[in-house]
């Protein structure tokens, strides 16, 4: 047996350890992804190719007819409307949240804590409470609209409840903090020494920011988007109470079809699309990251 | 169509005469099962599943002191909830459920609620005779009334004159645009334009649901919003003149401004129950009878009356509760007028359809 033989035998065998290390660690999480994730994933995409039971579940009939009737004018528009509510709030989250996050690095340790607390700090009230406290702020009693009288910048109060506006409102303030903690762990992730580097070879500030930190922090950022616009899709609770119930987004589709029509089959379709765009928005991260990453080494 | 390939099982059952088979085949049979007049109730223990909030909490500790039967009672927040887990398959575990009436006559259709027997439930004699005349179980073969009432518009007297239609809801004056709103769920939210098109409240009919489809999505600019849950404190903090509400959420509007009034348009509306049902799978079948007979006496029945100011159709109760209707007028609608209402029954098929038009009324 020679050198090599033993070495690479040697390397197979640290390697099978190291597999059944990682199988331990790994597994009763895996194991919990699969029992509770994929199972359900699995059923729901079973069952969108079943026909309704007339007091909700299944029957045991094969057809395309639920993906047929999903793409009926009255559905298409629901998700025109969704994808365009969420992308503004997606949009106008990014454009509040980046700032603050980047606002935050620059702070003390010991105030970048006290920030990063008062960030998440809202979620530590119930969301359906905090949902209502909008209610009580925009109603046309309420306190804007009376301060907004009261500036003269409006004549007399205006309808700013159960609009497609409050629905934004709502749902930016729900996921905010969603989109400040990504883009924060990845500010702070970036090399201070690599901005030194760029200023000391006559960047500006501006300049280096858009050259360096921008692209470095992008991955981050997208992580952020998608944690803001996938459960703005979703959700169902916001467009009823400030939208009231005149702006119908896909997650009042798929709980509607669950719970009111019984037809679940149906539901299950919509929630597969809403399932299939988070996969396709996380691989878009993905290869966005990819080559950010790639760039760098390229240049490095 | 369920219920009568079980009938035919059972027929071939009894010609073969032998109770074995018969007891075999019993799970979808419209008899009911032998109730032992003597099962010692204290050894029986019960679960219920009923609204949040619709039941003096003190329920299972009073029945179990009245009866000797353990019950233990679980929440529901909606009809369809229920319905799930009850037609899920097997044994729910539920023994007694509170369900609205065209539930209970779908729960009936699909074979899993047991046959009402009236020597269980004497109790029963409290009831309005209008209360055994529901179109979604006429004599109440399998399910026993809890509470009823009806919809119509609740509204604030000192800011509008008394509407008398479903169109001053539908079609607002100058005035009252973005100050009404209408119901969300689906029945509700067709039923103001059925009645005011002429139609059934029931009607599974394309082209008479178009209509309806199209007078709603008409009346959508309107609206104020749609609303299920607080219409009647919008109408407290005078965010809207006009409501279409039940009459007894009506009533909460009341308790906190006297001005707020509820009437029935002179298209008519729908008259609404909740009921009790037997769950076939319950093991328990002597106690959940008790249990149905302990809610009907007047006194308990009287409960829900003065705490959840629904009618209830007990008429002992109701007269007990009679100065009720000094403060809250529409708890002395006579029964008589209620039936006049049209009860709303299962739409079998054409539910797909409702929800439907629904969803394309609420996202115009």
């Amino acid at each position: 047996m020679t050198t090599t033989e033993v070495r690479s035998s040697g390397r197979g065998a640290s390697r099978r350890r190291a597999l059944s290390a990682r199988a331990v660690f790994a597994g009763p999480g895996l194991l919990y992804v699969t029992l509770f994730m994929s199972l359900p994933l699995l059923l729901i995409l079973v069952y969108s190719f079943l026909n309704r039971g007339r007091f909700g579940g299944i029957v045991w009939e094969f057809t395309f007819e639920n993906y047929a009737r999903a793409f009926e004018p009255v559905y298409l528009k629901v998700f025109t409307t969704s994808i365009v509510i969420a992308g503004v709030t997606t949009v106008l989250a990014l454009a509040l949240g980046y700032p603050t996050a980047y606002a935050i690095t620059r702070l003390s340790p010991r105030w970048r804590t006290v920030a990063l607390v008062l960030v998440v700090l809202p979620f530590w009230t119930n969301f359906l409470i905090r949902t209502y406290a909008w209610i009580v702020l925009l109603n046309t009693e309420g306190p804007v609209n009376s301060a907004l009288v009261d500036l003269g910048v409006i004549g007399a109060p205006i309808g700013l409840l159960y609009t497609p506006g409050a629905v934004v409102v709502g749902l930016l303030y729900a996921y905010l903090p969603l989109v400040v903690l990504p883009v924060y762990a990845s500010i702070e992730r970036v090399d201070r020494q690599l901005i030194e580097a760029a200023t000391n070879l006559g960047a500006s500030r501006t300049r280096a920011f858009l050259d360096v930190t921008l692209p470095l922090t992008l991955p981050g950022a997208m992580i952020g988007a998608i944690f803001v616009f996938v459960p703005s899709l979703g959700n169902f609770v916001v467009p009823e109470l400030l939208g009231g119930g005149k702006t119908v987004m896909v997650g009042n589709l798929i709980r509607d079809q669950f719970l009111e029509a019984r037809d679940w089959p149906f539901g299950s379709v919509f929630a597969l699309f809403v399932v299939a765009l988070l996969v396709a928005l996380f691989a878009l991260q993905a290869v966005i990251s990819r080559r950010i990453n790639g760039r760098g080494r390229a240049r490095a | 169509m369920h219920r009568s390939i079980h009938r035919a099982a059972t027929v071939i059952a009894g010609a073969a005469a032998t109770a074995l088979v018969l007891s075999a085949c019993g799970g979808g049979s419209t008899e009911g099962a032998d109730l032992d007049p003597d099962a010692d109730l204290s050894q029986q223990s019960l679960t219920v599943s009923n609204w949040a909030g619709y039941y003096p909490e003190d329920l299972p500790d009073k029945f179990k002191a009245a009866v000797g039967t353990t019950t233990e009672i679980t929440n529901h927040a909606t009809n369809e909830e229920i319905m799930a887990k009850l037609t899920a398959g097997g044994d729910s575990g539920i023994d007694v459920a509170f369900v609205s009436g065209q539930f209970a006559q779908a729960l009936n259709e699909a074979g899993l609620v047991e046959p009402i027997n009236p020597e269980f439930i004497p109790n029963a004699s409290n009831l309005y005779p209008e209360a055994k005349e529901l179109s979604y179980d006429p004599g109440n073969a399998f399910s026993m009334p809890y509470a009823w009432g009806t919809t119509g518009i609740c509204y604030r007297s000192d800011l509008v004159d008394e509407p008398t239609s479903w169109n001053d809801i539908l079609e607002p004056s100058d005035e009252n645009k973005g100050k009404v709103t209408a119901l969300a769920t689906e029945r509700w939210l067709m039923l103001p334009a059925q009645k005011a098109l002429g139609f059934s409240a029931n009607t599974t009919d394309e082209g008479e649901m178009q209509q309806v489809k199209d007078k709603l999505i008409a009346a959508k600019p309107g609206l104020l919003a749609y609303d299920d849950t607080t219409f009647y404190s919008r109408l407290v903090s005078g965010e809207a003149t006009m409501v279409v509400a039940w009459d007894g959420w009506c009533n909460y509007g009341t308790a906190e401004d006297p001005n707020i009034k509820f009437t029935i348009p002179k298209e008519g509306s729908d008259l609404w129950a909740d009921t009790m049902v037997i769950l076939k799978t319950s093991k328990n079948k002597e106690a959940a009878h008790a249990f149905i007979n302990y809610i009907l006496d007047p006194v308990n029945h009287a409960w829900v009356a003065e705490n959840i100011l629904y009618k209830v159709p007990n008429a002992p109760a109701m007269e007990a509760v009679a100065g009720l209707a000094t403060d809250y007028p529409n708890m002395g609608l006579a029964p008589a007028d209620l039936l006049k209402q049209e009860s709303l029954v299962d739409l079998g098929e054409a539910g797909p359809m409702y929800t439907e038009i629904a969803t394309e009324v609420t996202s115009s």
